[in-house]
């Protein structure tokens, strides 16, 4: 089944000039095991193209479950020189969420939020 | 003493330091730092000290003091702010006020050499390359926690810095604390584990609520207290084990997820994280529960610090005007997109920029833009259309801004909820780049002295 990134996992946004620092964080191994095996930096920056033109580096963090995504060129030259309401790019880590993968159909279940 | 006991009391310019009274007060904490500084914070204090010689320092020290630092000299509290900005001399002459009003004494250290505007050429520029060869509004290096070590030694009550690293902060009180020789080069593998878990200290104390349960995107319904929340309050001991926690019985909440949502933050490549002091290893950390609102941070790792220190430089990219108005259904986004149609058209007809405005549907599609699922035009019950231009001159994005009231009468129906002539932002770009240490610290001086005596002049 396809399920979106919102009933996986949660995820936080920062910004450095103009990168974007995202972190996508899952509830536990066996969601991080699907997440991370989809979640791949290409797949972040073909979901964040409208939003980012740079490339997209992926760290990932087995042990916290998690994993770190930085778009390069996604905040319009940085919070200082953006014309965008959301010039720090706060709202960019619930865009994430918004992407679909696959879920197997006796995956780990949805996380509590 | 087991552990040092260190409170985070501000995250930016603006934030809230109520929360920090309870930490002096309550917290058992034996010091506290405050982040005034974000990236582009200089920018707007540079403007300040092009406007009086006197400013150029995170003015929001002042209320600041008055209310926290009477009750810091009485629990032996002592405090560590970055809010010297571009002008720490100024901010230690404000600070002397304070004191002076409030009737205490108090010895202040103020750090100075993070700006390097003398040493340009000797920067390597790594990131916004493409920026015109101009000169900066303001560069600065991001100073270590050495000189705030020093300043702590030599007795200040009240630390006051320019640019430093955020973890800084922390870490120059930690080293402090511990006696920790941060001069030293080449550290042994412990000594660098300790540095590194002092700098994750500061790390997820320097946002203050942020990891205590605000911004939190898990469980954030259930996270009771807000209103009050309290500020974080890290222990750290001699060989950098580390618990985070917070005042009992203040609002928020400490947990697992709180802390690694804040560990990560803004973090780049967890593996190595870059501070002037180390450069921290998250990949191995786990966190466990210690009991309520406690977790321990454990496996922090680190390597060398870095070779130099970075630079961030701010450079004045002309303005923003900007405009606000509310439509309501029936049919409100089409209302809203005629009126962005008309005023691209007075603006392209007054010549107030060679660029066109951005159109923002505020309930529509503001945040997530093609991301978001396509709004139902007929169900809509109300629309904010938020523009934006950039222009050349502050005149022109007044007139921009200028432009918006008059839809009232003269647009399309039922535009309403003005929130008045939206106020004209400067814009900044940013380079980053790096620096040798030693071309900086030459420059960096720490001067201690009591509170009066920089009321002398200086």
């Amino acid at each position: 089944m396809r399920r979106q990134l919102v009933d996986v996992a949660t995820c936080r946004s920062g910004d450095k000039g103009n990168l974007l620092d995202l972190s996508l964080m899952m509830p536990d191994a066996a969601a991080y095991a699907v997440v991370s095996a989809q979640v791949t930096s290409a797949a972040v920056a073909r979901h964040l193209a409208p939003w980012a033109d740079g490339p997209v580096a992926r760290y990932e963090l087995p042990r916290l479950c998690a994993l770190k995504f930085v778009v390069d060129g996604a905040l319009d030259g940085g919070a200082a020189a953006s014309l965008r309401v959301d010039n720090l790019g706060k709202t960019l880590g619930a865009a994430l969420l918004r992407l679909e993968i696959d879920w197997p159909d006796d995956g780990p279940a949805r996380p509590r939020f | 003493m087991t552990a040092v006991r260190m409170g985070g009391g501000l995250g930016f310019y603006g934030d809230s330091h109520d929360p920090a009274l309870e930490l002096i007060t309550a917290g058992d904490v034996q010091y506290v730092g405050f982040d005034h500084l974000a990236e582009l914070t200089l920018a707007i204090l540079a403007k300040d000290r092009a406007r009086d010689p006197r400013l150029g320092f995170a003015r929001d020290l002042i209320p600041l003091l008055r209310d926290l630092w009477p009750a810091a000299r009485a629990h032996g509290v002592r405090l560590i702010s970055n809010a010297g900005g571009l002008n720490p001399w100024a901010a230690a002459r404000a600070a002397a006020e304070v004191a002076r009003t409030v009737g205490i004494e108090a010895v202040i250290g103020v750090v100075v050499g993070d700006d390097v505007m003398g040493q340009l050429p000797a920067v390597c520029w790594t990131d916004g390359g493409d920026e015109p060869d101009r000169v900066p509004v303001f560069a600065n290096a991001y100073l270590g926690a050495a000189p705030i070590q020093q300043a702590l030694a030599g007795g200040a009550d009240l630390v006051i810095t320019g640019r430093v690293a955020d973890s800084a902060l922390f870490l120059g009180a930690a080293a402090h604390a511990w006696g920790w020789d941060l001069a030293d080069a080449h550290p042994s593998a412990a000594a660098i584990q300790r540095l590194a878990a002092a700098a994750v200290a500061g790390h997820l104390l320097e946002c203050s609520g942020q990891v205590t349960g605000g911004n939190h995107s898990g469980d954030w319904r259930h996270i009771e207290g807000l209103d009050h929340i309290g500020y974080p309050i890290a222990e750290l001991d001699a060989d950098g084990r580390l618990t985070i926690t917070k005042v009992t019985g203040s609002g928020g909440r400490v947990s697992v997820d709180t802390v690694r949502e804040q560990l990560l933050y803004e973090v780049h490549n967890p593996a190595r994280y870059l501070t002037p002091d180390v450069t921290v290893d998250l990949t191995e950390v786990e966190l466990q529960r210690e009991g309520a609102d406690r977790v321990a941070v454990r496996g922090v790792r680190g390597h060398a610090r870095p070779g130099r220190y970075k630079v961030l430089a701010g450079y004045r990219q002309g303005f923003l005007g900007q405009g606000v108005v509310g439509f309501s259904w029936p049919d409100a986004l089409e209302k809203a997109q005629a009126a962005a149609a008309i005023i691209e058209r007075q603006a392209a007809a007054r010549g107030l920029s060679p660029h066109p405005p951005r159109a923002e549907y505020l309930g529509v599609s503001a945040f997530h833009g093609p991301l978001a699922p396509a709004a139902d035009p007929a169900g809509t019950n109300e629309v904010y259309l938020r523009m934006a231009l950039p222009t050349d001159s502050r005149a022109q994005a007044e007139a921009f801004s200028r432009l918006f009231p008059p839809l009232a009468l003269s647009g399309p129906p039922t535009a309403s909820g003005f929130f008045g002539v939206d106020r004209v932002r400067e814009l900044f770009a940013a380079k980053s780049g790096t620096i040798a240490r030693h071309a900086v610290d030459e420059a960096v001086a720490v001067v201690v002295r009591p509170a009066a005596r920089f009321l002398d002049g200086g």
